[in-house]
């Protein structure tokens, strides 16, 4: 017997819908994950299937109207954080679960220098006077390798370039030595090489932090590189989660075979013949108009039986440590 | 015309092209700052195949592909599209010339007017060259929503009421409209999600294949350029530092530049991840306001030596068809990666 480590974070059938114009969205539909300590956690998927959503519900910032959390539990150190206060909610955000989003510039603000917003982010959590958060303001952009962070931490944002933006929005996320990092397409508007950057400071924080990281991102390539597992969403829903190797060498759930195959990756070296990719055809279906019931991949899935109309399929181990959420394994073990 | 066969299938020809940018003065009695967007880069484009741009943000792409197809002001240098000096092209000649060279953009979602008809914006450069008569562009807009996989009645939606796949697919049977030679592509699936952008990646490819057409053909994605692309271009903060054929620019790399964007490819493949060196960059790319003296890349090169800052390294051709911009990269192609592996 293996002993499990005990996860720090259990997302247990989660609901979180938004009331629009056009009827209810089920952004996320019952979702049900867990991140153990230390990990990477990658949740990826197509855009609209609810990461972000998830992520906004795990710190309870969800836009309340038009969204609600409709249901489940996030259990974070034995409590459930949809049940706390809103003050004690506001002390585990940006203490113990911090965030850093895409795009820094929305979450930075443009009329205070980065030494303001750092401080600041400091005094929220402890009562320390200013010139002391100050003085750990330029440690934190020091510690991130921010160039020249005596003179940097005057800058306003529109100075700084994009990865040194995301490096400011780092050194706030784990200015107060969070416990869990959530780090939403944190590279996805910078350059392959300033990427790169910021991943390995990413990395690096977490071990001297001993942090645990929710990694959102749609790059298989940043998974397989950064993330030691993967949830794999589709329509608010896990259909494939799994260990990141074994979701690259042995995918279970259609659509995650999809996700891999229609990918051009970049080869050692390339082939002379070039096949068409591999499509997965149609688009992710606005939740509004899915039937509840049938798997929500089937009206795409080349591989789509009867039954996967009518039913939704279950989680289904696959090896100890990887599940996916489709049919076509029961008929494997039953077969 | 007794040209070279080689010669005579070359489309598009690029030598030595400027296009610089005046900013506003800081106050009044300063010198403008101008920017060197594009800074010298010649290449050539066979007919029928696709030309890569890859590099940094900020390092010209965009900018020459807007030269060559003059949606920008050509500083100085050379552009000719077959036999036409696009260069030299003015007023109702120009406009009259545009039928040969169109462009899909990055944003299905910005490039579109919202409230004209899907029908109307394919329709619209046609109208605007003035080709064909009415029944003509009826039947010909209709043909082209075939072309890129949407049912001719879609022509009476608005752009809202496509998805964004559908949406880009628009964007491509407007840029086909006029039968032109060459279609710039300015990151033409990096607002699309992987699903959608096999379907237009594949699109592109069978166009290319049906018509003969030519690309010009710009991504951030290495894996989506090394899929896409015949000849590939690197280009640092408005230079080309390294051109090659897709096979060796991959397998081969030369410049330290085209080392170090290799390498930061984050990649699902085993093969890829063991086979490379990290080279790791630190810090950005100089401002191409003041292009520093010597190579551009020197800054940021962890090989660079005092030559390096001084002395501008030309453009030389180590094999076939392979070219790079670099001191250190001898005459018969050892580079300073290789030296410092020993
Ligand atoms: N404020 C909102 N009002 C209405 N619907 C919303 C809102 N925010 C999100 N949604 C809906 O919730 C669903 C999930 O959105 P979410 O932003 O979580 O997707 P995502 O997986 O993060 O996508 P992306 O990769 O594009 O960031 C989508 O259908 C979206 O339209
Ligand atoms: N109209 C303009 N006026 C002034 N400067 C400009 C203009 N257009 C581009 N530039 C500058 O020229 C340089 C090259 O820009 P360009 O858009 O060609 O880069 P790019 O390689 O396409 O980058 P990206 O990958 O971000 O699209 C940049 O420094 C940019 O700020
Ligand atoms: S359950 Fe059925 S429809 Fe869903 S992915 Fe599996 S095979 Fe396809
Ligand atoms: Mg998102
Ligand atoms: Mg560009």
């Amino acid at each position: 017997m293996t002993t499990e480590p005990t996860p720090v974070l259990e997302v247990r059938a989660l609901e979180t819908c938004f009331f629009t114009d056009a009827g209810t969205v089920g952004a996320v539909d019952g979702l049900t994950f867990s991140i153990r300590k230390g990990d990477t956690l990658a949740l990826v998927g197509e855009s609209g299937c609810g990461k972000s959503v998830t992520a906004l519900s795990i710190l309870r910032l969800v836009p309340d109207p038009p969204g609600r959390i409709a249901g489940g539990e996030i259990v974070f150190e034995g409590r459930d954080l949809l049940r706390l206060s809103s003050r004690e909610m506001r002390r585990i955000r940006g203490n113990a679960i911090s965030m850093v989003f895409q795009d820094p510039m929305t979450s930075l603000n443009p009329v205070f220098t980065i030494g303001d917003q750092i401080s600041e982010a400091i005094q929220t959590h402890e009562s320390v006077p200013r010139r002391t958060a100050w003085r750990r303001s330029v440690e934190l952009l020091e510690l991130v390798r921010m160039p020249d962070p005596h003179r940097r931490v005057h800058d306003y944002p529109h100075r700084l370039s994009g990865g040194m933006r995301q490096r400011v929005m780092m050194a706030m996320a784990v200015a107060c030595g969070p416990k869990i990092l959530i780090a939403d397409e944190p590279t996805t508007a910078l350059d392959v090489t300033i990427q790169a950057q910021v991943l390995t400071l990413l990395d690096r924080l977490k071990r001297e932090f001993g942090m645990t990281v929710l990694l959102i991102t749609h790059d298989l390539g940043v998974v397989a590189e950064w993330a030691n597992r993967v949830v794999v969403m589709y329509a608010g829903r896990k259909v494939e989660d799994a260990p990141v190797d074994e979701m690259l060498t042995n995918p279970k759930h259609p659509y995650t075979r999809g996700l891999i195959a229609c990918v051009p990756h970049l080869q050692a070296v390339p082939s002379a013949e070039r096949p068409p990719l591999t499509e997965v055809p149609g688009v992710v279906p606005s939740i509004v108009e899915l039937g509840r019931g049938g798997c929500p991949f089937a009206p795409r899935c080349a591989q789509a039986m009867a039954r996967c109309r009518e039913q939704m399929p279950p989680p289904t181990a696959v090896v100890e440590g990887h599940q996916a959420a489709c049919w076509l394994l029961e008929e494997a073990t039953e077969a | 015309m007794n040209g070279v066969a080689a010669d005579q299938e070359t489309l598009l020809r690029v030598a030595d092209l400027k296009v610089h940018f005046q900013q506003k003065k800081p106050h009044p009695l300063a010198a403008a700052p101008v920017v060197h967007a594009v800074d010298g880069v010649s290449f050539e484009v066979r007919r029928g195949t696709t030309f890569g741009l890859v590099g940094e943000s900020g390092s010209g792409k965009t900018t020459t592909a807007l030269a060559v197809i003059r949606l920008v002001h050509i500083t100085a240098g050379q552009v000719k599209l077959g036999e036409i000096d696009i260069g030299a092209l003015e007023g109702s000649e120009l406009r009259r010339q545009r039928r040969h060279m169109q462009i899909i953009f990055q944003d299905p979602y910005s490039s579109l007017n919202p409230r004209v008809r899907a029908g109307a914006i394919v329709r619209e450069p046609l109208e605007q060259l003035g080709m064909g008569d009415r029944a003509g562009r009826d039947e010909r807009v209709a043909e082209l929503f075939r072309h890129v996989g949407l049912r001719p009645e879609q022509q009476a939606l608005f752009p809202h009421q496509f998805s964004g796949g559908q949406r880009q697919r628009i964007g491509v049977a407007r840029a086909l409209a006029t039968n032109p030679e060459l279609i710039v592509c300015d990151e033409p699936v990096s607002a699309l999600d992987v699903a959608i952008q096999a379907q237009i990646l594949n699109l592109l490819r069978g166009l290319q294949e049906e018509f003969g057409l030519t690309y010009l053909f710009i991504s951030h994605d290495l894996g989506v350029v090394q899929y896409m692309c015949d000849e590939i271009a690197v280009m640092y903060l408005g230079q080309i530092v390294e051109q090659a054929d897709r096979i060796s620019l991959f397998t081969e790399a030369l410049h330290p530049y085209t080392w170090a964007l290799l390498s930061a490819v984050p990649s699902a493949d085993p093969e890829v991840r063991d086979k490379r060196d990290r080279i790791r960059l630190v810090g950005d790319p100089p401002s191409p306001i003041d292009p520093p003296p010597g190579c551009r890349f020197a800054s940021r090169c962890p090989f660079a030596q005092a030559q390096c800052t001084s002395e501008t390294p030309a453009l030389r051709q180590i094999r076939d068809g392979h070219t790079v911009a670099c001191h250190l990269v001898s005459d018969d192609g050892v580079t300073p990666m290789r030296r410092s592996a020993g």
